[in-house]
C-alpha cells in the first residue's frame, strides 16, 4: 500500500494494518484519519477491481483471448504508445528524426539536388552545349559575356548559359556519387562480410588487403586508377571513386559484424542450433548494417568532391558537350582573377550538395546510435 | 508457491544428463591457464531440475555453456564427459551438436532484450526454430508460434507475432524466449540466471510459468543461478559451486534447512528475512578474487568463517554421504 501511516501510530507497531484503522475517532488528528481512511477505501476498491480482471497466477494455455496476464497493463501502454504493429529500428529513428532541424536541413537540400538532376533537361532554360553569346566574347577585352536578360548568371568563356550548365551538371554529379558510393558500398558489403563472418584467415587476409588499400591518400589512388585507363570517361571515375571507398565499407561492415557474433542474441541463436548461413544472413548482418548504410549518405559527399576533383584535374569525362561541376571549375582557372563567377558558382553547387549530404546522413548516425537514443 | 511436485515417475531413475569430471580450462598460448569449471560432476533425471547455485565468477554459466558446446574454440579447453542420453556431446561434431541444440537442449538466457535479434519480428524467431529443427515450412509454423506464445501467457499471440522485441515488456520478452526454446520440445532446458534482468514481480511469474511447462511437458531444467530464493521455490536438486568445483549439494529442503558447507551457511546468512527484523546481515567477506587455488588447499578457505589449520593444506574431497555431497573440512555442526 502506498499511503504511510504516518502520525496516527508509532512506527513499530506495523504489521497489522488493522492496527491503525481502530482507535476512537477523536482527537484532532482524526479528521486526517478518516480522509485516509477514505483513500485506503478507495484504493482497496481499485485493487479489488484489478484482481477480478486479472487470474492470481499465471496461466499458461489460455488461448488467444485468454484472461489477461498481470503484463497486460505495460501492453496496453505499450499499445497506446505503438503507432502501428511492426514499428522497426528504423521507424523509431525516422520519428525521431522528423522532428530534427539538422536533418530536415539535409534532406531538402538533398531532395532539391535530385529533383533537379532528374529533371535538368526541363528545367534548364538554355540548351548548356550552344554558344548563344558566343558573338559577345572577345578574347582579349572580355573573354567571359556578364548576366543579361536571359542568361542571369552569365555565360562562360564560349558564350554558353551558366545557369543551364549548372542545371544539367548536377546530372552527372548524381550519376557519379551514386553509382561510386553503390559501387563501393557492394565491394565493401562482400569483403566485410567475409571477413567478419567468417574469421580466422580469411579475415586476415581480406583485412591486409583492405590496410593496404587504405594506406594510399583516396585521391591519388583514385588519380592511378583513372590513369590506368586508356582514355577516361564518365565509368573510370566512377570505378575509381568506388573502389577507394570499398575498403573504408569493409572496415565498417567488419568491425560491425564482429559485435555482432560476440552479441547474445547470436550466442541465443546459435544455442538453438540455428546453421551458418542463416546466423550471418538473418541475425548479423541486418543488424550491422545500420552504421553501414548511414557511411554510405556520407560517403556520397565525399564522392561528389572527390568526382569534382577528378573532373577539375582533367580526368573526367572529356566530352565538353556534358557540363560537369568540377569540369567547369576546371575550366575556370584562367579566368579566376577577372570573373570569378564561373569557379564560384560549381563551387558554391559541390559546397551545398556535399553538405546537403553530410547534414543528412549525420542526424541519421545520431538518430540511429544507440548511445544518444532517448 | 507450492512446495509440492508432482511429476512424471517414469525412467527418473536413468539420468537424462550426467555431467562427468567437467572441466573448462581458459587461457591462450603463452597465457597462465585458468580453470574456471574444475571437476564438476553432476546428473539430471528426466523431469528433474536441478539447481547450479554460487556468486558470479564461481563457473556456473561456464558449465552451462560448455554443455551446450557454445564455448568459442579458441583459448578454450573442455576436458571430461557430458553423457546426454548416452552420447557424449562433447565428442559430437559441430554439424552434429548443431542438430541438437533447440531440438534436445534449449537455453534460456538471462538479459531478455539482447536474447532476441532486435530487427526480426518475434514470431519469426520462434518459427526459425521449428523451420529448422521440425522441418515445417514458415506458413505452417506460424500457428504453431502462435500457440506456443499463448501458452507461455502472452496474450493476443497472433497480433503479437508480428512485434518486434522492442515493442514488448522485459517479461514478455523472457516468455518469448521461453517459448523459442521450448518449441521443439527438448528434453532439457538450461535457464541460466533467467530472471536477473527482470523485476520481483515479473521474476516470480517467470519462475511460476518455468516451473508449470517443466511439469507439463517432463522438461528436466537445470536453473543456474546467484538467487537462493529462486532455488528454493523450483530445484529438487541443489549443487553449491564455489571457484569452480562443486563444494555442497543436497535435496532442496535439507540443504536449506542445515547447510553443512560453511559457504553454503554464509549464502543463507546473507539473505535479508522477514522473521529477524532488525538483525543486521552476515555477508561473507572479500570476493572471489581472493581464492586460493584448489590444488593443495581449500579455495574458500581465507573468507571461511571457521577455518582450520588443515585447510589451507589439503584440498578437501567431495564426500556423498546419502543424497548430499560436500566438500569441507570444517563443516557447520550446528543445525540452524
Amino acid at each position: 500500500m502506498t499511503e504511510s501511516p504516518k502520525n496516527t501510530e508509532s512506527p513499530k507497531n506495523t504489521e497489522s494494518p488493522k492496527n491503525t484503522e481502530t482507535p476512537k475517532s477523536t482527537g484532532p488528528l482524526a479528521r486526517y484519519r478518516d480522509s485516509r481512511k477514505e483513500r485506503i477505501d478507495a484504493l482497496a476498491q481499485l485493487s479489488a477491481r484489478d484482481r477480478s480482471a486479472e487470474p492470481v497466477q499465471v496461466t499458461t494455455g489460455a488461448g488467444g483471448t485468454g484472461p489477461a496476464t498481470p503484463d497486460h497493463l505495460t501492453v496496453t501502454e505499450s499499445g497506446a504508445i505503438q503507432e502501428a504493429p511492426g514499428v522497426s529500428l528504423w521507424a523509431s529513428a525516422w520519428r525521431r528524426l522528423r522532428r530534427n532541424p539538422v536533418f530536415i536541413v539535409g534532406a531538402v537540400i538533398t531532395a532539391v539536388f535530385v529533383v533537379v538532376a532528374v529533371f535538368a533537361p526541363w528545367l534548364a532554360p538554355k540548351d548548356p552545349t550552344i554558344g548563344y553569346l558566343i558573338d559577345e566574347v572577345r578574347p582579349q577585352t572580355n573573354p567571359v559575356p556578364g548576366p543579361q536578360p536571359g542568361f542571369p548568371l552569365g555565360a562562360d568563356d564560349r558564350g554558353r548559359d551558366l545557369l543551364s550548365r549548372l542545371i544539367v551538371g548536377s546530372r552527372q554529379t548524381l550519376i557519379v556519387g551514386v553509382l561510386a558510393t553503390l559501387g563501393g558500398f557492394v565491394g565493401g558489403l562482400i569483403l566485410g562480410t567475409l571477413a567478419g563472418a567468417f574469421g580466422g584467415w580469411v579475415d586476415s587476409f581480406v583485412m591486409r588487403l583492405v590496410d593496404v588499400m587504405l594506406s594510399i591518400p583516396s585521391l591519388i589512388l583514385a588519380l592511378s586508377i583513372s590513369a590506368l585507363a586508356s582514355e577516361p570517361s564518365q565509368w573510370t571515375l566512377i570505378i575509381a571513386i568506388g573502389v577507394v571507398q570499398i575498403p573504408i565499407f569493409a572496415r565498417l561492415l567488419r568491425g560491425s559484424l564482429l559485435a555482432q557474433r560476440s552479441s547474445d542474441h547470436v550466442l541465443a541463436a546459435r544455442a538453438l542450433g540455428i546453421r551458418r548461413g542463416p546466423i550471418i544472413f538473418r541475425h548479423m548482418l541486418p543488424n550491422a548494417l545500420a552504421p553501414v548504410i548511414v557511411q554510405a549518405t556520407l560517403m556520397l559527399a565525399v564522392a561528389i568532391i572527390d568526382a569534382a576533383a577528378l573532373s577539375f584535374l582533367g580526368l573526367g569525362n572529356p566530352d565538353q558537350r556534358i557540363p560537369e561541376w568540377g569540369q567547369m571549375l576546371g575550366q575556370s582557372r584562367q579566368f579566376f582573377y577577372s570573373h570569378p563567377q564561373l569557379a564560384i558558382y560549381p563551387a558554391i553547387c559541390i559546397i551545398i550538395v556535399a553538405l546537403g549530404f553530410t547534414l543528412m546522413g549525420e542526424s541519421t548516425r545520431e538518430a540511429l546510435d544507440p548511445r544518444s537514443r532517448r | 508457491m507450492a512446495y509440492s511436485s508432482t511429476r512424471p515417475v517414469a525412467d527418473r531413475d536413468r539420468p537424462l544428463l550426467s555431467v562427468e569430471d567437467l572441466t573448462v580450462t581458459f587461457g591462450r598460448q603463452g597465457e597462465e591457464p585458468f580453470r574456471a569449471v574444475d571437476g564438476v560432476s553432476f546428473t539430471v533425471r528426466p523431469g528433474q531440475t536441478v539447481g547450479l547455485v554460487g556468486e558470479s565468477g564461481c563457473g556456473k554459466s561456464v558449465t552451462s555453456l560448455a554443455i551446450m558446446g557454445l564455448l568459442p574454440k579458441r583459448g578454450n579447453t573442455v576436458g571430461g564427459r557430458v553423457d546426454f542420453e548416452g552420447t557424449d556431446l562433447l565428442s559430437l561434431g559441430d554439424a552434429e551438436l548443431r542438430n541438437r541444440r533447440g531440438k534436445d537442449l534449449a537455453m534460456v538466457f538471462q538479459d531478455p532484450l539482447s536474447s532476441l535479434n532486435p530487427v526480426v519480428p518475434v514470431g519469426l524467431q520462434v518459427t526459425e526454430v521449428l523451420e529448422r529443427h521440425r522441418g515445417m515450412s514458415r506458413k505452417a509454423a506460424m500457428p504453431v508460434a502462435a500457440d506456443l506464445l499463448s501458452r507461455v501467457g502472452i496474450p493476443d499471440p497472433n497480433r503479437r507475432v508480428k512485434d518486434y522485441p522492442h515493442q514488448m515488456s522485459g517479461g514478455m520478452r523472457q516468455r518469448a524466449l521461453v517459448a523459442i526454446a521450448l518449441a521443439c520440445a527438448p528434453r532439457l532446458l538450461i535457464a541460466d540466471e533467467p530472471t536477473t534482468a527482470l523485476d520481483v514481480t515479473i521474476q516470480a511469474q517467470i519462475l511460476a510459468l518455468l516451473k508449470e511447462l517443466v511439469e507439463e511437458t517432463g522438461t528436466a531444467l537445470i536453473m543456474i543461478t546467484h538467487d537462493l530464493g529462486v532455488v528454493a521455490g523450483l530445484c529438487d536438486e541443489v549443487n553449491v559451486l564455489y571457484g569452480g568445483r562443486i563444494v555442497e549439494r543436497g535435496p532442496r529442503h535439507p540443504i536449506f534447512r542445515e547447510p553443512r558447507h560453511p559457504y553454503t551457511n554464509g549464502l543463507l546468512d546473507s539473505i535479508p528475512r522477514l522473521d529477524t527484523v532488525g538483525e543486521r546481515l552476515t555477508p561473507i567477506p572479500g570476493s572471489v578474487a581472493d581464492n586460493l587455488p584448489w590444488d593443495h588447499a581449500c579455495a574458500f578457505a581465507p573468507r571461511c568463517s571457521q577455518p582450520v589449520e588443515i585447510c589451507t593444506q589439503t584440498t578437501p574431497d567431495l564426500v556423498t554421504n546419502g543424497d548430499r555431497a560436500l566438500r569441507c573440512h570444517n563443516p557447520v555442526e550446528v543445525p540452524r
